[in-house]
């Protein structure tokens, strides 16, 4: 109690909620602009996190992606174009809805399931985690090294196209972790008598080459141009309407936030993919499932709900494991350990006000959300008049300043642009870039742990299923491993 | 620009040969039969594995005519166009060339400049995109060198001075209201 107290003057002190406004009035603006993501925006947050404590700066990071995410929705159901990649699974569903004149009923549905699912996320988020931190305090190098194994086996099996690419991609980030001085021996490794790479390859400027810049290479050599305008449809009535259809769906509306919030947790599947079960989920039950694709709001509840679920869902291994459950998360990690501190079950222990800081600011900014969504679907038209084409260059500068700002040096801008030009020659040729940063984020703890448990069992690698839960992990993750040969057999038993 | 998966298959490989080779001469830890050498050795072990697998498929892909990858590299639209070149080579000189620039001429100066290029590039009419660099640059001098005391490269020229007193000016009356 004293924690939550304690947590409660933290968030609620005017600099926090001056600077969680701003953080939602930035998600809104950047989360309608197609092309630049939650992710992406996240990105260009953090040199600025990076100088504050760390609760404004979590909270900061909250609001933005809670705001994003919801944002993308806009220019999804206006002009077909899902602003942020967490609004494509139903961007088809929304925009029948406003070709029918009902474009505020599709963003009115929108903002407030979206709303709910995030205060939902953000409910089994509270309840979740303390409790896993609690079984998380017995974990040993065992259950770690199969929990760093089983994060970046489904990020591979999750991510889309190739496995094989997606395994590549993984081995790409692992082998970035293993630059810099090693932990257990103190030897250089790949640093070719560098001093700037004795410290390892930098996280933050990674990340946002990685993330933004590779976003605005594809943007600038992207031949199409032109813009839809938005429809010429009142948007004032926002809220009318909408009451009867979440009544009606309020089960939709429940089952969304769960879905949601269980598929943030698996490490790898962030909010896009929670949408994207969410609505194929909807419409499989569905007593209408005739209606969908034609303007039927029924699915908008479940994937609206399902999306902002998820961005609370994917913090729970990454508070609690230090397991990144999307990739924005694993930019969270690492602002945690900018401010010196480890994710993992003894932040519960040491910072118990921090923790709760997190719940709170969940709580606060989707309370947020639905006032200043209001605002931002109101002017929409203005929103989505922000010409891409002026915005990436600024984008762009902000880049530069940010990976030079981590250490005031140009090595960080260097980082930056050489990851950027390898995640975009790798998204250019099929391979999906959300493992590379998985590995990247959990190279190290997979080795340390790997090391240290070998250390243990005196090489013996039964010890790895020596203790119940670190043998269930093991199984699951070699589960895991053989599901492609086991949907294989599957296939051809039933062929 | 798409290469054939061969290709990427091939280079895959020899990186993990390389890497092998070189992660042998690492030392081990005492008393273990594993150290430094091990997690980099798994590693290039599993891209060659994964690079044997992709030249496989590449060259299955290249004995398919007409099947997508079957030429060793494909350029995309954007290469044929001259406009979508020069916007790439223009977005990654001036990534690499912004700070060494502002080393020399200040960072003030030089991100105006670069914003500008940027933006008239990407087809931003000439006022707008002056407006636009000059308001940026502002902000980014307010934010990150005033607030967040950031030591981006110093301005020879001090053609922010009047903006630097401003801020001096508005921080004296919040610091010190009397």
């Amino acid at each position: 109690m004293e924690a939550f107290l304690a947590a409660l003057a933290l968030v609620f002190d005017p600099f926090v909620l001056g600077v969680m406004l701003l953080a939602a009035v930035f998600g809104l603006v950047v989360g309608a602009i197609p092309g630049v993501t939650a992710t992406l925006a996240t990105a260009l947050l953090i040199p600025v996190t990076f100088f504050m404590e760390p609760t404004p700066a979590i909270a900061v990071i909250i609001t933005t992606v809670t705001t994003a995410i919801f944002a993308g929705d806009i220019p999804g159901a206006l002009l077909r174009i899902p602003g942020t990649p967490a609004s494509a699974a139903y961007s088809d569903e929304a925009f029948a809805l406003t070709r029918k004149g009902q474009a505020e009923l599709a963003l009115g549905v929108l903002l407030t399931s979206s709303v709910i699912g995030g205060l939902v996320g953000a409910v089994l988020l509270a309840l979740f985690a303390s409790s896993l931190a609690e079984v998380a305090f017995k974990f040993s190098s065992y259950e770690y090294f199969w929990l760093a194994c089983l994060g970046l086996s489904t990020a591979v099996v999750i991510s889309s196209g190739s496995a094989v690419k997606g395994l590549v991609s993984l081995l790409i980030g692992l082998f970035i972790a293993t630059i810099g001085i090693d932990l257990m021996a103190g030897h250089p490794r790949f640093t070719f008598g560098s001093a700037e790479l004795s410290g390892g390859v930098s996280f933050i400027p990674a990340m946002i080459g990685m993330f933004a810049v590779s976003e605005v290479l594809r943007f600038v050599t992207t031949t199409a141009r032109g813009r839809a305008d938005a429809p010429q449809q009142p948007l004032r009535r926002i809220f009318a309407g909408v009451a009867p259809v979440l009544w009606r769906y309020r089960l939709n509306l429940g089952r969304g936030g769960l879905l949601g919030a269980f598929t943030g947790i698996l490490p790898g599947a962030g909010s896009d993919i929670a949408a994207w079960i969410s609505y194929g989920v909807s419409k499989e039950f569905s007593a209408e499932q005739r209606k969908y694709g034609s303007g039927h709001p029924e699915g908008l509840v479940d994937a609206g709900a399902s999306n902002n679920a998820g961005v609370a869902g994917a913090w729970a291994p990454a508070l609690v494991f230090g397991v990144p459950g999307d990739s924005i998360t694993a930019i969270v990690i690492g602002v945690f350990y900018m401010k010196g501190m480890n994710p993992g079950p003894t932040v519960f222990q040491q910072t118990p006000e921090l923790i709760n800081a997190v719940f709170i600011s969940f709580f606060v900014a989707n309370l947020m959300l639905l006032p200043l969504g209001y605002v931002a679907i109101r002017l929409s038209r203005r929103l989505l008049s922000a010409p891409p084409h002026t915005v990436m260059p600024i984008v762009l500068v902000f880049c530069v300043v940010g990976a030079f700002a981590i250490n005031n040096s140009m090595f960080g801008v260097i980082v930056m642009l050489v990851m950027g030009l390898i995640a975009y020659v790798m998204e250019e040729n099929g391979f999906p870039v959300a493992p590379t940063i998985l590995g990247v984020v959990l190279g190290d703890l997979l080795e340390e742990s790997f090391l240290a448990s070998m250390i243990k069992s005196d090489g013996d690698f039964s010890g790895f299923f020596s203790r119940p839960i670190a043998a269930a992990l093991g199984a699951l993750t070699l589960l895991v491993w053989l599901s492609p040969l086991l949907r294989l057999w599957f296939r051809r038993r039933s062929t | 620009m798409r290469l054939n998966d061969a290709v990427i298959g091939a280079f895959l490989l020899l990186f993990a040969l390389a890497e092998i080779g070189y992660t042998a001469t690492f030392p081990k830890l005492h008393g273990q039969p594993f150290g430094p050498d091990l997690f980099p050795i798994l590693i290039g072990i599993g891209l060659g594995c994964c690079g044997v697998v992709l030249v496989v498929r590449g060259l299955q892909a290249r004995a398919r005519p007409f099947s997508i990858g079957a030429s060793w590299i494909t350029l995309g639209d954007w290469a044929a166009n001259p406009r979508a070149v020069g916007n790439f080579i223009i977005v990654l000189a001036t990534l690499a060339a912004h700070i060494p620039i502002s080393e020399i001429i200040g960072f003030p100066l030089a991100n105006i400049s670069l914003l500008f290029v940027v933006l008239l590039r990407l087809e931003t009419a000439w006022r707008p995109a002056a407006g636009l660099a000059i308001a940026v640059t502002v902000f980014i001098h307010v934010l990150f060198v005033k607030l967040l005391l950031v030591p981006l490269p110093s301005d020879p020229f001090h053609i922010f001075a009047p903006i630097d007193d401003l801020y001096a000016f508005l921080r004296g009356l919040i610091v010190n209201p009397s």
